[in-house]
């Protein structure tokens, strides 16, 4: 399973570039179809597969600063590829594939239990509370490479691996078997107006994440990078998604889940 | 089950009880039973399961694959971004068909009721696959180098389309099942199941990145 012509697709964020402007936010809704309502302003009901939070330092005025997080799925390893919710699944619904280090989740076969969402970390995996209901007109622009979820089941971010699969057939029409680097990008990291997404296969050298994150792969892929962080990383799950910031409460602020008060 | 059984052992003896003789009844009818739930089951449902419908054009594939000089892919072509194109549209046909070729009613047909009005042809897809399938021609055709009749057999030699068979309950068609309705399979092209793909990929030694399965891993084919 571990070959040397694996892929390990990842993003590197640089937070110091984000804006909070949610222009992926879209951009991921609209290109894999993601269900949502007239009123969703219950972010435990809605669905959206790329989430930005706000993070603050907790200080008053003169010292007061803040910062956007935008968070896919992270994607983890963990150990040889058994991430929180690939581990937990009974259904065999999601699955780790170390051929491209994507944790895949095929709705047809997922039945709806959430051990997967109590399992995640990161609060990535959202429920369908709902059968989709399209705005009139609007389901003559979904994207047909992504099917629709129906109600009762689990979703989450694929790092477009449609996009990844549509440009593979391009390449094998030009009798190429490898893409280049950007052949195969996301939604969100296209739709980023400050460029702060970068996406690309972490184990190639040439790509620019490499060059960001530096995976140290001896020490399960932790950033070589002082700017670099990833979410709770003490926990072992080995996630694909490197955070960039200058800032160093931002980045002890990505490993602090149970701070003290 | 045991007091039958009991009744047939003990009705030729001397010391048989009060039912003696129930036991043959119930044998027969229990045989007579099973046999006709047999008959319905794989003589009876098979037809009422499917229903039959004609294409709306009976296309000869022989004779348009001698007329091609690219086989197959001379209609059914990849686009250049490595798409494929399928079943072909109307404006393909036309750049032969404008005008009626010769006088077989089928092509008369064509010309006088879609291509006088435009109308694209409604052609049912044999192989049309479930929504939640992903599958890439280019990937078998361009990269693997297989050939068109693995999967889909040697229609291109058909001279006339055969009924499109739809399977009522699910909407699919019998081609995805397969016309044998024990599931034997004699070609590789005799049926479309999640199985046969995954018969042929790891009979061809892929080594799979599932985590779970140690197969192909699952957005491969499911989208």
């Amino acid at each position: 399973m571990d070959q040397p012509n694996n892929k390990r697709f990842g993003m590197v964020i640089d937070l110091d570039k984000c804006t909070g402007c949610g222009a992926c936010m879209v951009a991921c809704m609209a290109e894999n179809n993601v269900p949502f309502r007239e009123d969703d302003t219950d972010k435990l009901l809605s669905i959206a597969w790329m989430r930005v939070y706000r993070l603050k330092n907790g200080k008053s005025f003169p010292q007061a600063e803040e910062c956007f997080l935008p968070r896919p799925c992270q994607h983890c390893e963990g150990h040889h590829g058994h991430s929180p919710c690939v581990s937990v699944c009974p259904a065999t619904a999601t699955d780790y594939d170390m051929q491209t280090g994507i944790v895949s989740q095929v709705p047809t076969r997922c039945f709806g239990c959430r051990y997967c969402m109590a399992a995640c970390p990161y609060h990535v995996r959202q429920f369908n509370w709902w059968d989709p209901v399209w705005p009139d007109g609007m389901e003559r622009s979904l994207n047909p490479d992504v099917s629709v979820r129906m109600r009762g089941i689990v979703e989450k971010c694929s790092f477009c691996y449609h996009r990844y699969q549509r440009a593979l057939d391009k390449a094998y029409a030009e009798g190429r078997r490898d893409l280049k680097e950007h052949e195969y990008q996301t939604a969100c990291t296209q739709a980023c107006p400050a460029g702060a997404i970068t996406f690309g296969d972490l184990n190639n050298p040439a790509h620019a994440v490499h060059k960001l994150a530096q995976p140290d792969m001896a020490h399960e892929g932790q950033s070589r990078n002082p700017k670099a962080f990833r979410l709770l990383e003490r926990l072992g799950t080995n996630t694909k998604i490197y955070y960039l910031s200058s800032k160093e409460w931002v980045r002890k602020a990505g490993d602090t889940a149970v701070q003290k008060a | 089950m045991e007091e039958p059984k009991a009744n047939v052992t003990s009705s030729g003896s001397e010391h048989g009880e009060k039912e003696d003789g129930a036991g043959g009844p119930i044998i027969l009818f229990f045989i007579l039973g099973l046999i006709a739930s047999l008959l319905i089951g794989w003589v009876a449902f098979p037809p009422l399961l499917y229903s039959q419908k004609k294409q709306p054009i009976d296309f000869n594939h022989a004779l348009h694959n001698g007329l091609v000089d690219n086989g197959c892919e001379s209609c059914h072509f990849f686009r250049e971004d490595g798409t494929y194109s399928g079943v072909p549209k109307l404006a393909q046909c036309i750049e032969c068909h404008e005008e009626p070729n010769g006088e077989d009613p089928e092509e008369v047909k064509f010309v006088e009721e879609y291509v006088k009005n435009e109308r694209e042809v409604p052609w049912l897809v044999y192989s049309r696959q479930p929504a939640c399938v992903f599958f890439s021609h280019a990937a078998h055709v361009k990269n693997a180098q297989m050939k068109c009749e693995s999967c889909h057999g040697p229609i291109g030699e058909s001279e006339s389309l055969k009924p499109y068979q739809q399977n009522r309950i699910t909407g699919y068609s019998r081609d995805i099942w397969g016309e044998n309705i024990l599931g034997v399979k004699r070609h590789s092209w005799d049926r479309m199941k999640m199985d046969d793909c995954a018969e042929c990929h790891a009979a061809s030694g892929f080594s799979g990145g599932s985590v779970q399965t140690e197969k192909d891993g699952c957005l491969v084919c499911h989208k």
